[in-house]
């Protein structure tokens, strides 16, 4: 074929794409394709395809999507934690003349992987699917307000993953760091195709987050059940509510910097260049102005997880919930306000850096406001130390540290000498990872068995803990020392011997890390085979205090037979104080949402247009996009969307509850 | 929906509803339609922020003073705000159920917007006919984005009006469709007070400048 036609057809995709030339890559891509091939095989073998569709890919239920969210974070934080094992080895060996393992290449793609992934990929979707899961329970509603959209949400954000995965074994990821910065990721200085998978990838997720965003926000303004103030809602609501809210104020930002960027390297414009007036440090400001309350959005809901389990498991109303409400909308507010101190160094002069400075500092009072409240929740009461606790007092102890440790960057003197530098690194691990993660993995155990209706196996969960937080703080306060001693971030190789000790204790800290992650795997595949003996049957294994806790273990598709009212902020502990009898007769019909396939199409098509984009196969890129068009309108014709749950079926339902609630006595 | 929740009068507390309604069909649509179009609008700030930040960096190249030719725009802005007027009294006849008088003043509504997105393409073609293209200086990559965008909007609302225009012919002014309209009202208003800005601060602006 001439090479005009080939080049029609495939674009800038040839042969050559492929990197044969990596043997890590090629060995993870034989692992990866047998994994796939056997998983689908089983799928296959087991008949599963027509259960999965009918059951899980095209369902609206938004307890089934938060749990395919979390699956999403999961399988993701495999691949993200890989490319940290890489950095820490690659980090320990290459010291005295050693290249280490991984050429700048491949390394420059590894660290900007890693921290596209955990944040996008790993952290977004398991704070998501938390609040798809619980939020429309704790709130006494039946599903979100946009039930349709909400899969399609999660279906972009999967279409986004995909995109970043293929970039693994199809071309190249960006060599860029993890907010490509421009000039560095301008067509001149990155023609490749790493910096457009960058793009489109979050561009396709960032759709379904913006979109899941408005849902959550319309499902908790709307569908309160009555008796549900503002003020009487759970805590975890309140910090779901103000994450939302930050994220249909700030992915916006995001899809226009990058549009931008994508406009400089496919049409040539000059937003980010050197030349033509076109301004790189622009785009710096845009991207933060987006990049610092993406770290609110993914820590708020922690911070509600950690509410709900500190008053659940100190037995006691949480203390100071005007306060904690307060607190959580003044941090929302002055994320805006900080976004500056990214780049003290820019040289904005002393009356700028000042003001972020402070405006940084202050965010500190509003967040000391909740460790205390937690604290004093905690003080006199009867507290279980149960996971999600434990990981809650690792977070508050771990959390401290690394507030503090930010409010000292927040000095632009100081950030002056620490800026990019790996005590920087260590800062935001600390704040991430003791925040957000240790958040999710709390939220993971206590409300795993709302989801499946048996508990996690605690041995497993205290082995996954122990090395996790043993773990992480091997692996970052070397980092804190070696940032103190000048070292900055993604360097490949070092001079100075006398740092690699520090490298060598934080790679054990990481294999630490990853035991704690086959522990967790190990966990979770050890509780389904113990399922009978970790059985809840009452739907409130913990004695908690919020409504998700009022229905069955897992929730039927309506979540509530009945509709409930709520008198108190802890609605459920309210209930079951003042005597409350589960209705057993009186069941109606309940209207609810019907599947549609429509979600994942649309995404499907959004994911091929992605990739024709990246590789410049302009046909497949225009034909997606105008089947996206007509898919997209063909839907709006269908008028139908909804369906009657019958009566019987409610009885049916609800009476086998009655049987199990009786056997349980 | 009220629903008393106070205690019943023997005392007891209410824990649920046992006579429940569910909400009516579309009770959440206006306000999240109302939020999309605010994410919207920050999207549109931030293009005008960068217009604001890059729109005098002309890099030798032509000036709003050399390229902008007011009467076009004013012809342009008419067409706009028309056609927002022509909405109006298609939600207006809507009220009063008259399918005819609605899908008529939509027509319309449509040629009005068709105009302004012909009118800005010309301006646009000539525009680069000159040299003044996209990639010519920051100021001209800003220019083209912010006033292509709202173009862009307004292509898309194009789409959609005749996509509900055969709805309405399809299924009557039935509920599902009223709201539909409803939303693209908003939808159509909206671009016009973006373009009152975009007229302002970078045609009007930028002739002063």
């Amino acid at each position: 074929m001439s090479p005009d036609l080939l080049k029609l057809i495939f674009g800038r995709l040839g042969l050559e794409s492929l990197p044969l030339h990596e043997p890590i890559v090629v060995g993870t891509f034989v692992v990866v394709a047998l994994g796939g091939a056997a998983l689908l095989g089983g799928l296959t073998y087991f008949r599963l395809w027509g259960y999965l569709w009918r059951e899980w890919f095209t369902t609206v239920d938004h307890k089934r999507i938060g749990i395919m969210y979390m699956i999403l974070g999961i399988v993701m934080l495999l691949r993200g934690f890989a490319d940290a094992l890489m950095m820490r080895g690659q980090q320990m060996l290459a010291f005295g003349g050693s290249e280490g393992y991984l050429n700048a290449h491949h390394y420059d793609q590894v660290f900007t992987a890693h921290g596209v992934i955990m944040i996008f990929f790993v952290a977004m979707p398991l704070v998501t699917g938390l609040m798809n899961y619980v939020v429309p329970l704790q709130i006494g509603a039946r599903d979100v307000s946009f039930p349709f959209l909400n899969n399609f949400s999660f279906w972009m954000t999967v279409g986004g993953a995909v995109l970043v995965m293929a970039s693994l074994f199809i071309g190249e990821f960006a060599r860029t760091g993890w907010l490509a910065y421009p000039p560095l990721s301008n067509i001149g200085y990155s023609p490749d195709v790493g910096v457009d998978y960058y793009i489109w990838a979050l561009q396709v997720a960032g759709v379904g987050t913006t979109l899941s965003g408005i849902n959550l926000i319309c499902t908790i303004v709307k569908l309160r059940c009555p008796g549900m103030t503002m003020m009487k809602m759970p805590v975890f609501t309140w910090t779901s509510l103000c994450t939302n809210v930050l994220i249909v104020a700030s992915f916006p930002v995001l899809t226009v910097v990058l549009a931008l960027l994508s406009l400089d390297r496919y049409v040539g414009t000059n937003f980010f260049t050197n030349d033509f007036g076109g301004s790189p440090m622009m785009y710096v400001n845009l991207i933060w102005i987006w990049g610092h309350p993406e770290v609110y959005i993914l820590v708020l809901p922690a911070f509600g997880i950690f509410s709900e389990v500190t008053s659940t498991f100190s037995g006691k109303r949480l203390f100071g919930y005007t306060s904690m409400v307060y607190a959580t909308v003044v941090i929302t507010i002055l994320s805006y306000l900080v976004w500056l101190h990214h780049f003290f160094t820019m040289g904005s002069g002393a009356s700028v850096n000042s003001f972020f400075g402070i405006t940084t500092m202050i965010i500190s009072i509003p967040t000391g406001a909740k460790m205390f409240n937690w604290l004093f929740t905690m003080y006199r009461g009867r507290i279980r130390y149960e996971l999600p606790m434990m990981w809650t007092i690792a977070f508050m102890l771990t959390f401290v540290i690394g507030g503090m440790t930010g409010v000292l960057l927040a000095v632009p003197p100081a950030d002056f000498v620490l800026h990019n530098s790996l005590f920087l690194i260590a800062h935001f691990h600390n704040v991430i990872i003791g925040g957000v993660v240790f958040g999710a993995f709390a939220g993971i155990n206590y409300w795993f068995p709302k989801a499946f209706g048996f508990k996690l196996d605690p041995f497993w969960g205290k082995m996954s803990f122990w090395f996790w937080v043993t773990g992480f703080y091997l692996a970052f306060m070397p980092l804190y020392v070696l940032g103190l001693m000048g070292v900055t971030r993604r360097l490949r190789v070092f001079d100075d011997p006398s740092l690699q000790i520090w490298f060598v204790i934080a790679a054990i800290g990481a294999v630490f890390v990853f035991i704690g992650i086959l522990s967790m795997l190990m966990q979770f595949a050890v509780s389904l085979l113990k399922r009978e003996q970790l059985k809840d049957v009452t739907g409130d294994p913990w004695d908690a205090r919020t409504l998700e806790w009022a229905t069955s273990s897992p929730p039927p598709d309506y979540n509530f037979a009945f509709t409930p009212v709520v008198h108190d902020n802890d609605a459920w502990w309210d209930m079951k104080k003042r005597g409350y009898q589960r209705p057993l007769t009186g069941f109606k019909p309940i209207h609810m949402p019907s599947s549609t396939g429509t979600g994942i199409i649309l995404a499907g098509l959004a994911t091929a247009m992605g990739f024709g984009l990246i590789w410049y196969i302009w046909w497949l890129a225009a034909v997606s996009f105008i089947a996206m068009l007509a898919v997209g309108i063909g839907h709006t014709f269908n008028y139908h969307r909804d369906f009657d749950i019958p009566a019987e079926d409610v009885i049916r339902t609800e009476d086998a509850r009655t049987k199990l609630l009786a056997g349980a006595k | 929906m009220t629903v008393a929740i106070n205690p019943t009068q023997t005392g007891e507390p209410v824990f649920y509803l046992a006579d429940e309604h569910p909400h009516p069909e579309g009770w959440s649509t206006s306000l999240g339609f109302w939020i999309y179009l605010m994410s919207d609008c920050l999207i549109f700030a931030i293009l005008f922020a960068t217009f604001g930040v890059l729109g005098g960096n002309y890099a030798a190249g032509p000036a709003p003073k050399d390229l902008f030719d007011l009467n076009l725009v004013a012809v342009n802005t008419s067409m706009l705000l028309l056609s927002s007027i022509t909405y109006g009294f298609a939600m207006l006849t809507m009220q009063q159920n008259k399918i005819a008088q609605t899908q008529m003043w939509l027509a319309i509504t449509g040629l009005f917007g068709a105009a302004f997105i012909g009118i800005e393409l010309t301006e646009f073609a000539h525009m680069i006919h000159e040299g003044a293209t996209p990639q010519r200086s920051a100021f001209l990559s800003a220019f083209f984005t912010l006033v292509g965008t709202h173009g862009l909007h307004v292509s898309c609302g194009l789409i959609w009006l005749v996509t509900l225009m055969v709805q309405v012919q399809k299924f009557g002014l039935i509920e599902a469709n009223r709201r539909r309209l409803m939303c693209l009202s908003m939808f159509w208003h909206f671009l016009d007070v973006v373009w009152i800005g975009v007229f302002t601060f970078v045609y009007l602006l930028g002739v002063l400048r």
